[in-house]
């Protein structure tokens, strides 16, 4: 990070020039006059944080950026400055413990990074070198090194791909640690560099980095002996991208442009944000309050202080005179030295070890996540990741859920289920006996009442074998077909071309892939290209072999893409497929009326549809733009637009030749998981880039949408009614709805009673891209709709939101995490996509899914399949969160009954700053007495089993909006810890009326006292955890048990050995006598009891809110179950094949 | 960026830890187990409260104030701190045997032994016998550090240096004439204290150890003249001053002072008329303490508190009562867990 900084602080000079000019090979160039090798960065990787020199200053800084660890420093530092009761050891050494303990967990992390980034800086690679091969560690490439990789290498920098050892000058990578797509895409060398790279003399000039992967503009100068230097434009179709890796091609040569921290990959690497938990927040709150009690006291204590000693002859009794130097000193400045003095008395209050135990859980708890094996994925041979251990808690207190679709309810693996033939339907079923069936009668196609003629049937075939961009992999026999392309390996049969020949494909799309297989079924098979010939096999076993004149590629705005081919014949031909909404205004109107009730339809069944077009071009149309292509193609600037603009202008006047549709499958118990997360109270958001009739059946098949569920529509189509201006209409129509569905039906405040069955009516809101950034951006209302839109979203049970660009998605979860009462938004996606709502929502959910690997790497939980979301929120997030709510609560509630009895103390001794507890105590208490079983409880605690926390989500609508951490609770818990302290202190108190407490008649003195306090405190704490333990495993009773065996045994210890490092022997003995006298005893039991007496009956009385334990009560649970299967007969079922069920 | 592929290649542990599922004991506080053992533990707290309460109550205490604040007690013409030397009788009669054996304690109030500065100021490796602090006693100890000659103060520290020195003779006058009871000093101090914790320096004889250094001046004697009766109470080890230096816990405390034990009065204080004399030493009036002697005999609770008692029969019946309250709140609203 530092080095980047330096890097843009001295590279100023160079960044005011907008381009860089990079010698190929280093070798000067003809037309410059002198050869000033410019200088770049290095093309190291630096993503540690420390080196071993700075580690030490540069990490203690950091941690005392904490506020809390700063606190204790200051604690530290005055006890170390001023005359206190307690010697600076005992907040010096948990001080040291705690930064000890996270510097060593930070220097390991940050040696894993040191190790991931010499894995990457040190792997060896081949630079040309004059000539000459020679291998280098990575790190030392410079800018303008030609670099050679190898297939199945990445790339060490970013390189401008200058030989391939393919035929047609191209080579295939994959991107998807980049940007997650795991197609392979080809790039192109740049022309007229082919042969001799050790005498080329070239320069590169290219803009300065910039982090967008898909943007590269420069250009390359070629000198060729004394002719005039050629120019070739550079585009991203010739960058490289370091972190690609090269695939199907065997070796290419390329020069670097951009190394090191400048690579894309470097600039887009981001550290993600530190996401911070509620419980966190609530924690500070409560720290904050503990903090004014601190003060409080501290102030009080030193007010009695002083007006004890105005009263006469307790100034300075004889007995206790004041030397010389506290005589002198002024009065006001002993005030405030007695105030941090007993500042520093209570300072235990605020535990240090709170935050080392609370770390502790969250990094050791956020294994039992990876470790869950009902996370593991046998497909992909991978559980569940965590990223991040600080956001445990809060997967138990989600509010809403906002999902992708595409891969993330649905399973992005395509089939092609249908076409439509001109107005004809054909279905294709059951695939493998119709083709045989087909293959002997007339036709292939199968046929539902009519078809359509054979001309048209077989353009459409062609249409779909040709206008795609899908590459055939050459299976080599022991090839693994399945990894993580999204390739369909298809066995053919023996009456094919190629017998017992694997073939697969790989394409950028599954439907894609979808789409060729489907033509395959029907006897079209595309058999891959051949340099620019794309060969097809027709129904007769012909093979037909076309050339590719143009990729019209597909893009996101246009939703369409071409192909412009040259038959043997010598037409040529555009075949174009697309979207219906982005096909229909390009062809003729009769076409679409024809066509377009069978892609509705097909959309409401949940199916993906695609219209395939046509066009047959003349030769001046084709040459015109060809021309216009070519030109575009090369222009420096805009030249996307210009781009754009050529093919909005090739791409009309097409006819409409049929429609396709392609199933989506759902995910595997997609609806189930839905299901629970709407009875445990969530909301869930289903935002998704695809159309609304698609993402809306899918909602149905999620049972997102129910029969009963009345659906408002907010769209671009609701809001062309009428003709009036879409603004007006938008008004409207958003209060209408409000009224709806916020003002008219009983408000849903009641969440708690709120369960399935109710009979409330249930509203789903749909909206779409369009129409949202309307309501975002209509300009001086906006913020008025904005509150309408979200008012309306909040009283829906499940909303929908269709045709959404990435940002649109951060921007709804950014609206509603920042909303009233700051819900707790979960995001969970698959796809690069959706990184941007993962990072924007309080918890990001990646899932390891076909998009390859962006969205997980940018979670902080990733999961393998949708359905373990179920066990990660209900299970884990309910488990963690009552963890750590009752580790926060009882932390406090521990240190307030530790202090208390040492504040009412100093009403005893005269407001001295006497501590009750010897040092050791202190120091320990936190440390060793009571840290253990309350981190055992806090790893292992599960109050109600894993299963039933799973068959019955309503229970995590139990801890929902913080339930344990609100202040009622706190409330609770203080109370407790003030009575338990006022016991203590006041029971031994009474005891201590009579010093007396042996049979021998001798006295106890002060540290007696202190010790019974200590050891009723210590045992009460115990056992009140003990007490709300209600899950034993042998870790739990051996800490509980443990801990109060080691304070005995420490104990005795302490006290029955004259330490030799101490100069005072305070405890000598004390322990051992005070076990010697029985009152001592029988007041530690009594007042055990009397502390605990409260919570006992509390337990008791309160009626059981859950049904506990699977062996306590077997009738419960059936009858439970009993009744939810008869009242829910339709969910019992897998809708992972039912998905076209429509109602 | 690497090492997220390799790490979760393999399949996660099957083992109870990592999976949550360690066989677990799930105990149910219900009420068939809280109802009978609230009232067995209700029972058992009522028969030890009666126990301590009997014990109690047999405990004879006699208390006499001495401080001389009233114009009646014979201790008034002493309470002047300028009057050094004074002696002072107090005079009580015993009506039924004081069973023994009898502890004589003597009690301060107001007074704040459990100050921090006044606990601190004491130099423990002097008093575990380190003649190097006998020369340089700790910084804690000032004022009482050196004197004004800069001589060190030994054994230093505020502590030490206000020793409680009220010396006491218990007479019983037996038809007119007084009869001296026995003290015995022996053994009112801890064990460990005695023969452990404290040490005198390992110089015979003991004054030597004492050269170049001078007594605290509230004493009246040096350290190794405290009980010239019995050579190895002196020093550091002096039961006394033992005693002395195990601060109280609270301004109003009792410390032992001597048992009775020997002789006669082996059995306890006869019926009869005694008479205490007091050689009034120790001021308290300055800072508005009072002064005290207990009599009272210890039984195996110690001595006379009636609060462990009463607490006792108080939580033991409140469990009672409290079980009786479950039980009509289950009959009446029965809980789905009894049926």
């Amino acid at each position: 990070m530092l080095r980047r900084r330096l890097n843009r602080l001295f590279g100023r000079d160079e960044r005011r020039v907008d381009s860089r000019t990079i010698y190929v090979g280093h070798r000067p160039c003809p037309a410059t006059d002198a050869f000033i090798p410019p200088k770049f960065c290095d093309n190291r990787i630096v993503s540690s944080k420390y080196t071993v020199w700075n580690f030490l200053p540069k990490n203690l800084f950091e941690q005392f950026r904490r506020i809390a660890n700063f606190y204790f420093l200051i604690i530290f530092l005055v006890q170390v400055i001023v005359d206190t009761p307690t010697s600076p050891v005992t907040s010096g050494l948990p001080l040291f413990f705690v930064i000890t303990v996270t510097a060593i967990k930070q220097g390991y992390e940050d040696w894993l990074r040191h190790k991931a980034d010499n894995e990457v800086n040190k792997y060896l690679v081949t630079v040309l070198e004059d000539g000459r091969r020679t291998r280098k560690e990575s790190e030392k490439i410079k800018v303008g090194d030609v670099v050679e990789v190898v297939e199945d290498e990445t790339f060490p920098c970013d390189l401008i791909l200058l030989q391939s050892s393919r035929e047609d000058e191209t080579c295939f990578v994959t991107t998807a640690s980049l940007d997650g797509e795991s197609n392979h895409k080809t790039h192109y060398t740049v022309p007229d560099t082919e042969k001799g790279l050790e005498s080329l003399s070239a320069t590169v000039e290219c803009e300065q980095p910039q982090p967008d992967l898909y943007k590269f503009v420069g250009r390359m100068h070629i000198y060729k002996n004394d002719q005039e230097p050629a120019v070739r434009s550079l585009g991203p179709e010739n960058l490289l991208l370091k972190g690609a890796t090269l695939k199907n091609t065997q070796k290419i040569y390329g020069v670097a442009v951009y190394s090191g921290m400048e690579t894309k990959m470097a600039l887009n690497y981001q550290g993600k944000s530190q996401k911070r938990s509620v419980v966190e927040k609530s924690i500070n709150a409560f720290l904050l309050v503990y903090l004014c009690i601190l003060v409080s006291k501290a102030l009080v204590c030193t007010t009695l202080k002083y007006v004890w000693q105005s009263q006469p002859g307790q100034e300075e009794p004889w007995y206790n005179q004041k030397t010389q130097k506290e005589k002198d000193a002024n009065l006001y400045l002993n005030m405030f030295t007695d105030f941090l003095s007993f500042m520093v008395l209570f300072n235990f209050i605020i535990p240090v070890s709170m935050y080392v135990t609370v770390e502790m859980q969250k990094f050791l708890g956020s294994f039992f996540i990876s470790w869950d094996k009902d996370f593991f994925d046998p497909e992909i041979q991978e559980g569940a990741l965590v990223n991040t251990s600080d956001l445990n808690e809060e997967l138990g207190q989600v509010e809403y859920v906002f999902t992708d679709k595409t891969g993330t309810l649905t399973q992005n693996s395509m089939e092609f289920i249908e076409c439509c033939i001109d107005g004809f339907q054909y279905k294709n079923r059951d695939s493998s006996t119709e083709l045989d069936g087909f293959c002997v009668t007339d036709g292939p196609v199968s046929m539902l009442q009519q078809k359509a003629g054979r001309e048209e049937e077989e353009l459409f075939l062609r249409a779909l074998c040709l206008c795609h961009t899908v590459q055939v992999k050459e299976s080599t026999g022991q090839e693994d077909g399945v990894g993580d392309q999204v390739d369909g390996v298809l066995g053919l049969d023996g009456e094919m071309v190629h017998p017992a020949e694997l073939r697969g494909f790989i394409a950028s799309s599954p439907d894609e892939v979808a789409l060729v297989k489907g033509a395959m079924k029907y006897g079209f098979t595309f058999l891959g290209m051949e340099s620019k010939n794309m060969r097809v096999m027709n129904r007769d076993k012909d093979v037909e072999t076309y050339e590719l004149l143009h990729v019209l590629n597909f893009d996101p705005v246009r939703r369409r893409m071409s192909v412009i081919v040259r038959s043997n014949c010598g037409d040529i031909m555009l075949f174009c497929k697309g979207a219906d909404s982005s096909i229909f205004p390009r062809v003729r109107q009769e076409e679409v009326d024809r066509i377009s009730m069978h892609v509705e339809r097909n959309a409401t069944e949940g199916y993906r549809t695609l219209c395939v077009a046509y066009k047959l071009l003349s030769s001046e149309e084709y040459a015109q733009a060809d021309a216009g292509l070519r030109e575009a193609r090369l222009a420096l600037d805009d030249r996307e637009e210009k781009l754009m603009a050529v093919y909005n202008q090739v791409e009309t006047g097409m006819s409409l030749i049929g429609a396709t549709a392609v199933e989506d499958r759902l995910q595997e118990e997609a609806a189930e998981t839905m299901e629970a997360l709407q009875r445990a109270g969530m909301k869930v958001w289903v935002l998704t880039g695809d159309k609304m009739e698609t993402a809306k059946s899918t909602c149905y098949a999620c049972r997102l949408f129910q029969r009963g569920t009345e659906l408002l529509e907010l769209t671009v189509r609701t809001l062309e009614d009428g003709g009036r201006r879409r603004e007006e209409r938008l008004h409207e129509v958003l209060l209408d709805y409000h009224k709806r569905a916020v003002q008219d039906p009983p408000p849903v405040k009641t969440r708690v009673t709120r369960s399935w069955t109710s009979a409330k009516q249930d509203y789903g809101f749909i909206i779409d891209g369009a129409t949202l950034s309307l309501v975002f951006n209509s300009s001086p209302d906006s913020s008025h709709y904005k509150s309408l839109f979200l008012q309306i979203c909040q009283n829906c049970t499940t909303v929908l939101c269709c045709r959404m660009a990435p940002l649109q998605k951060a921007q709804i979860v950014n609206m509603v995490k920042n909303s009233k009462g700051s819900p707790i938004t979960l995001s969970i996606g698959d796809g690069a996509n959706d990184v941007s709502m993962i990072l924007e929502a309080h918890i990001g959910i990646g899932i390891k899914g076909k998009e390859g690997r962006q969205a997980v790497r940018n979670s902080d939980y990733a999961i393998p399949k949708l359905k373990h979301l179920k066990k990660l929120l209900l299970g884990h997030g309910h488990l963690y969160y009552v963890r750590i709510a009752h580790l926060v609560q009882y932390f406090f509630y521990k240190n307030l009954c530790f202090i208390l009895p040492q504040f009412l103390y100093q009403f005893f001794c005269g407001s001295s700053q006497q501590p009750l507890y010897d040092a050791a105590y202190l120091t320990m208490y936190n440390i060793c007495f009571t840290s253990m079983p309350i981190l055992a409880y806090s790893l292992l605690e599960q109050h109600i089993c894993m299963e039933v926390l799973m068959s019955n989500a309503t229970l995590y609508r139990d801890v929902a909006k913080n339930a344990m951490l609100r202040w009622s609770p706190f409330l609770y818990w203080t109370l407790l810890g003030v009575y338990q302290g006022l016991l203590f202190f006041f029971g031994v108190r009474f005891l201590f009326s009579n010093p007396a407490l042996q049979d021998n008649g001798q006295v106890f003195g002060n540290w007696s006292y202190g010790t019974i306090v200590f050891t009723v405190l210590v045992f009460t704490v115990t056992l009140k955890l003990a007490m709300d333990t209600r899950h034993w495993t042998w870790i739990n009773h051996f800490v509980i048990w443990g801990s109060l065996a080691f304070y005995m045994v420490f104990s005795f210890f302490w006290g029955g050995i004259i330490w030799p490092f101490l100069r005072q022997q305070r405890l000598y003995f004390v322990f051992a006598n005070m076990l010697r006298s029985v009152s001592a005893w029988l007041v530690i039991i009594l007042l055990i009891l009397l502390s605990l007496l409260p919570e006992i009956l509390l337990l008791v009385l309160r009626k059981p809110r859950w049904p506990h334990s699977r062996q306590k009560k077997p009738l419960v649970q059936s009858g439970e179950g009993e009744t939810q299967s008869s009242a829910r007969p339709l969910l019992m079922r897998t809708f992972s094949d039912e998905s076209n069920t429509i109602l | 960026m690497m090492k997220e592929e390799l790490e979760t290649t393999n399949r996660p542990d099957n083992t109870a830890f990592t999976q949550q599922r360690l066989p677990a004991w799930q105990p149910m506080l219900s009420a068939g187990i809280v109802i009978p053992g609230f009232v067995l533990i209700g029972l058992a707290f009522i028969g030890i409260g009666v126990a301590l309460f009997i014990t109690s109550q047999n405990i004879t205490v006699l208390e006499k104030d001495y401080t001389g604040v009233e114009t009646t007690s014979d201790c008034y013409k002493c309470s002047n701190p300028s009057d050094k030397n004074c002696t002072c009788k107090l005079e009580f009669s015993l009506s039924n045997l004081f069973e023994g054996p009898v502890f004589f304690y003597y009690g301060l109030s107001n007074y704040f032994q459990s100050q921090r500065s006044y606990g601190a100021s004491k130099d423990e490796y002097q008093l575990s016998g380190d003649l190097d602090y006998f020369k340089t006693p700790i910084s804690a100890c000032s004022p009482y550090q050196y004197d004004a000659n800069q001589n060190p103060i030994v054994p230093c520290g505020s502590l030490a240096n206000s020793m409680f020195n009220d010396t006491f003779k218990l007479y019983q006058i037996v038809n007119g004439t007084k009869k001296l009871v026995p003290f015995d000093g022996k053994g009112i101090a801890w064990w460990t204290d005695y023969n452990i914790k404290y040490r005198n320096p390992s110089v015979t004889p003991l004054k030597n150890a004492f050269n170049g250094t001078v007594k605290p001046s509230f004493w009246s004697k040096p350290a190794y003249e405290l009980d010239t009766s019995d050579p190895s109470n002196n020093g550091f080890v002096n039961q006394d001053f033992l005693v002395w230096m195990r601060r109280a816990a609270l301004p109003d405390f009792r410390k032992l002072y001597r048992r009775i034990t020997e002789g006669d009065y082996a059995r306890g204080l006869p019926a009869g008329n005694y008479s205490l004399e007091i050689a009034y030493n120790y001021p308290v009036l300055s800072f508005g303490g009072r002064k005290k002697v207990v009599f009272s005999n210890v039984s195996w609770m110690g001595g006379k508190n009636q609060f462990l008692g009463i607490a006792y029969l108080v939580v033991g019946s409140l469990c009672v009562v409290m079980s009786m309250v479950m039980l009509i709140v289950y009959a009446k609203f029965k809980f789905p867990e009894d049926d």
